[in-house]
């Protein structure tokens, strides 16, 4: 094969007056071959976005090339006068960004975009932009490829955003493809999809792509080379075979451990027998909750139906299902920022009040409610002095050197120097602020926390740091968690119980070790299913399972009869599931589900698939 | 390299890598420190002005109306910007101008600030009732033209200082209502904010901890913009004959009473005129420039 791209000791710095320049890139060296898709893998500030912009002779304000050389075709892009560089970029090289719902401007229609920049670089006209937009459409499996155009971008789903803004990059014919982190954002069922086409499309193109991520399940679904990539520079690089059954380097080897093998029961780090520390349990009975105005207990929007759960004392409850499905209502609801409509949130026995307004300062203090982004749920014009100073204040009632000592024993358990109380949130990375957000809910000596994604915004090595540290909270402090994740393998390690959430309904829950091996609530089967394997071939393997043929693709609908679910089930009954609402019933000692089909029929139904 | 130490187990090495730290610097070009220059300069002179001039405001020179630049006179001194249509010297006047035009539109503005922003976030943070019925009397005042409704004020009130500062505040308040409560509420939907509220604080910990640290930026920059409006504002009065009363000097009065002179080629309209445009003209060089550092977020928030 022909060597399409080749990246040579490239260096990219940022400038600084009076000091030596911080380096960003540190020589790394790669090549690009015809047809082939490189994966740059590392954390955030390792940098794999700068490199891969580099292709595009671009680098962000502040940054500038400083060595090396990026050959497109043997031509180095970094030398082009500026007009070529306008021929270069969107045409030659093309960019997928990682937030299509950021990219797409929500008042154009989606053809207008898909087909822009091929018709302003002259390479087709319109109609013919338009054929090619089409045929494109066919090759990612987009829903109605003939109309689809026509829609403006909130008319589709995220993941059909994602794969539109891939025919946007490809509509050209570039004769590369930078793609940044495509799936990061998605759902685990949603990234299969989008993977899918991905892989495909690449495939029948012919284009050379390089695929930026963290995420090295995914590369190797998709990638045939890999490069490693820590700190600006190379550690590792080989083919994907090599990468992933023998990696050689020491931090490649550690990525591999910090993305975990799948979900598995019995892979968890449960509660030991003497974990009976005297924490209050929380009780949701018969809960309703959504948003609008309230008539004769029903929300107009309903987001929440007939919710009946707990987090008994010092236990771990994940609750895990799409985005969409009302997982982090359910928290905001037992935190009292959204008061249910119907039903109870009991702790210990005693009834709390819907709204949090109106909940003693005792109650509130007993349960903290831990947000998802760190960057938003911290002010950034306090030090973290004040952050985490004030709750101590309110809470604990202590002031001056106390409250000082105080904060420093916060920063202590949370793993992070006592110097930082003299920071702001934002000169934190967001590992750090991440514990800083958590260290705010500790303040408050809290019984049960609940944990709304607090993992799901952070690289992986980031992330199970992150949870080794809510393992050693709960065991140092007894606290009781509801962790609320889309991530399987991070439940699977740290929870207790699971409640799977669809819908707005509890379609299964119990210890976690029995909801995550067989027989599975359908739901929970596509769930588990979905999450990359680090395996080539999973990807093929696993596309060819029923439940993904049946439930790949669809989204969420939330519906007020039958099982909401019906319309993604391999197994539904015509005629009984879309009409009645599924019975719930004890599989074992306390695992339920909701199902039509009783536990035997699940069971024979999975046998007679062949499934594991 | 870090291979030797790092063994399969322990790889501390490999720690988290931090984000790249935000540039807290606001750094100013050229075109902001002219701005710098010009307005200290002015603030200088309001401190300063009245002892350096060398005539005072309401001195007649007992010689001629609309002297040319740089003229002497037997006896009288020497008049660097000329005289103006009753024999006073200009540049003097322009000195103690800056006091009355730059001191009461400072006072204006400030009050306006004080009322605007307390409102403002007042109403953002309480939401509601409230918010609805100071957002509505709000509207009604920002609909009168600003002029006209300054012009009805200080004809029924009568001029003077005080009543011009209170009708310039006023006016202005409203303007400063509707950006204090447009970022108010922005910030209130943080999560943040929702976490001091959940904790059970109270409103004006929510205000003074929480919602004005992140707003003091845009505003401080809003202060600068809103400063030059009122700075036109009360020369607009004066211009008309209701601002600041004669003897004084103050630079709209002194545009509008040598207007006449430009018939008789004399520039006395025009240095006055040139003293509110370097003011205003350099505040607003101060204010696009920080903003342009900023990466112009600042203006995006203001508009």
């Amino acid at each position: 094969m022909t060597v399409l791209l080749e990246v040579k000791d490239l260096r990219i710095e940022a400038p600084k007056k009076d000091e030596p320049a911080v380096k960003i890139v540190k020589g790394v060296s790669f090549n690009v071959k015809a047809g082939e898709v490189v994966a740059l893998i590392g954390e955030s500030g390792s940098g794999k976005t700068t490199i891969s912009l580099g292709a595009l002779a671009y680098t962000k304000p502040g940054l500038e090339f400083s060595g090396g050389e990026i050959l497109l075709k043997g031509e180095d892009v970094l030398t082009m006068e500026p007009l070529d560089v306008r021929g270069l970029r969107g045409n030659r090289v093309a960019y997928l960004a990682q937030s299509a719902a950021a990219t797409f401007n929500p008042a154009l229609t989606i053809n207008e975009q898909v087909t822009e920049s091929a018709v302003l670089h002259g390479v087709m006209t319109q109609d013919e932009a338009n054929t090619r937009a089409t045929e494109l459409y066919h090759a990612l499996e987009l829903p109605d490829p003939e109309r689809i155009g026509f829609r403006y971008p909130h008319q589709v789903s995220g993941g059909q955003l994602q794969r539109l803004m891939a025919a946007m990059a490809l509509v050209g014919r570039p004769d590369l493809l930078v793609l940044d982190e495509p799936t990061t954002a998605l759902d685990v069922t949603t990234q299969i999809e989008v993977l899918k086409a991905f892989k495909k499309v690449i495939k029948e193109e012919g284009s050379a792509a390089i695929y930026v991520t963290h995420d090295l399940a995914v590369v190797a679904q998709i990638a045939d080379h890999i490069v490693v990539l820590y700190a600006g520079e190379v550690q590792e690089q080989g083919s994907v075979d090599q990468i992933i059954n023998n990696p050689q380097h020491p931090y490649t080897k550690r990525l591999m451990a910090a993305a975990h093998a799948g979900p598995k029961p019995g892979m968890g780090d449960r509660l030991s027998g003497d974990h009976h520390k005297d924490i209050a349990n929380i009780e949701v009975k018969n809960m309703t909750a959504g948003y609008g105005e309230i008539v004769d207990g029903k929300p107009a929007i309903t987001v929440l139906r007939d919710i009946n759960m707990s987090v008994k004392n010092g236990h771990v409850v994940g609750v895990i299902g799409e985005s969409g499905c009302g997982k982090s209502t359910l928290a905001r609801v037992i935190a009292g920022l959204l008061p249910p409509a119907k039903g109870d949130i009991i702790l210990d026995g005693n009834i709390l009040k819907g709204s949090y307004k109106q909940r003693s300062k005792k109650e509130l203090q007993r349960v903290q409610f831990v947000y998802q982004m760190a960057d938003t749920a911290l002010n950034p014009k306090q030090l973290i002095s004040e952050i985490l100073g004030r709750p101590v204040e309110m809470f604990q009632n202590l002031r001056g050197q106390e409250k000082r000592a105080k904060v420093a024993e916060l920063l202590r358990l949370v793993e992070l120097p006592v110097e930082f109380e003299n920071r702001y949130a934002t000169e934190l990375s967001g590992g750090q602020k991440q514990r800083i957000n958590l260290a705010r809910s500790l303040a408050a000596l809290p019984e049960i926390m609940l944990c709304d994604e607090v993992t799901s915004a952070l690289d992986s090595i980031v992330a199970s740091n992150v949870v080794k540290l809510l393992k050693r909270l709960r065991d140092l402090t007894g606290v009781s968690f509801m962790f609320i994740t889309h991530d399987l393998s991070t439940v699977a390690a740290f929870a207790d119980e699971i409640v799977v959430l669809y819908a707005g309904r509890i379609v299964e829950q119990g210890p976690a070790d029995e909801v995550l091996a067989p027989p599975f609530h359908p739901y929970t089967r596509l769930l588990i299913s979905s999450v990359p394997e680090m395996r080539i071939d999973w990807l093929e393997e696993t596309m060819k399972k029923r439940e993904m043929t049946a439930g790949i693709a669809r989204g969420v609908e939330i519906t007020d009869v039958g099982c909401p679910f019906y319309n993604r089930c391999p197994i539904a009954i015509s005629g009984t599931c879309e009409k009645i609402t599924a019975p719930t019933y004890e599989l074992k000692e306390d695992h339920f589900i909701s199902c039509h089909h009783n536990a035997a029929e699940i069971e024979a139904i999975e046998k007679a698939a062949g499934n594991d | 390299m870090t291979d030797k130490t790092a063994n399969t187990e322990e790889m501390s090495v490999y720690d988290e890598l931090p984000d790249v730290p935000p540039k807290k610097k606001i750094r100013l070009t050229w075109v902001g420190k002219l701005g710098v220059t010009v307005v200290l300069f002015w603030v200088i002179m309001v401190f300063i002005g009245p002892y350096i001039a060398p005539f005072h405001e309401a001195d007649i020179m007992a010689y001629d109306s609309y002297m040319p630049v740089w003229s002497k006179t037997e006896g009288e001194g020497f008049h660097v910007l000329g005289t103006d249509y009753i024999e006073r010297d200009i540049l003097s006047r322009i000195l103690w101008g800056a006091r009355t035009t730059i001191g009461i539109s400072f006072l204006a503005t400030v009050f306006a600030y004080l009322i605007g922003v307390t409102l403002g976030i007042g109403a953002a943070v309480a939401g509601g009732w409230t918010d609805m019925i100071l957002s509505r009397v709000n509207d009604a005042i920002l609909s009168l033209p600003s002029i006209m409704l300054g012009l009805l004020i200080v004809v029924a009130l009568g001029t003077s200082i005080p009543i011009l500062i209170l009708t310039a505040s006023l006016i202005y308040a409203a303007s400063v209502f509707r950006i204090a409560r447009a970022l108010g509420q922005d910030i209130m939907v943080m999560d943040f904010v929702e976490a001091a509220r959940a904790r059970g604080e109270g409103m004006w910990y929510i205000i003074t901890r929480e919602v004005l640290p992140n707003a003091i930026m845009p505003l401080a920059t809003d202060f600068g913009l809103r400063l030059v409006f009122v700075v036109l504002f009360i020369s607009s009065l004066s211009f008309l004959g209701l601002g600041i009363q004669p003897p004084m000097a103050d630079w709209g009065s002194m545009v509008r009473q040598n207007l006449e002179g430009l018939g008789y080629g004399s520039y006395a309209a025009v240095w006055p005129a040139l003293a509110i445009a370097s003011f205003t003209i350099a505040i607003n060089l101060i204010v696009d420039d920080i903003s342009a550092s900023e990466g112009g977020s600042l203006a995006r928030k203001m508009i």
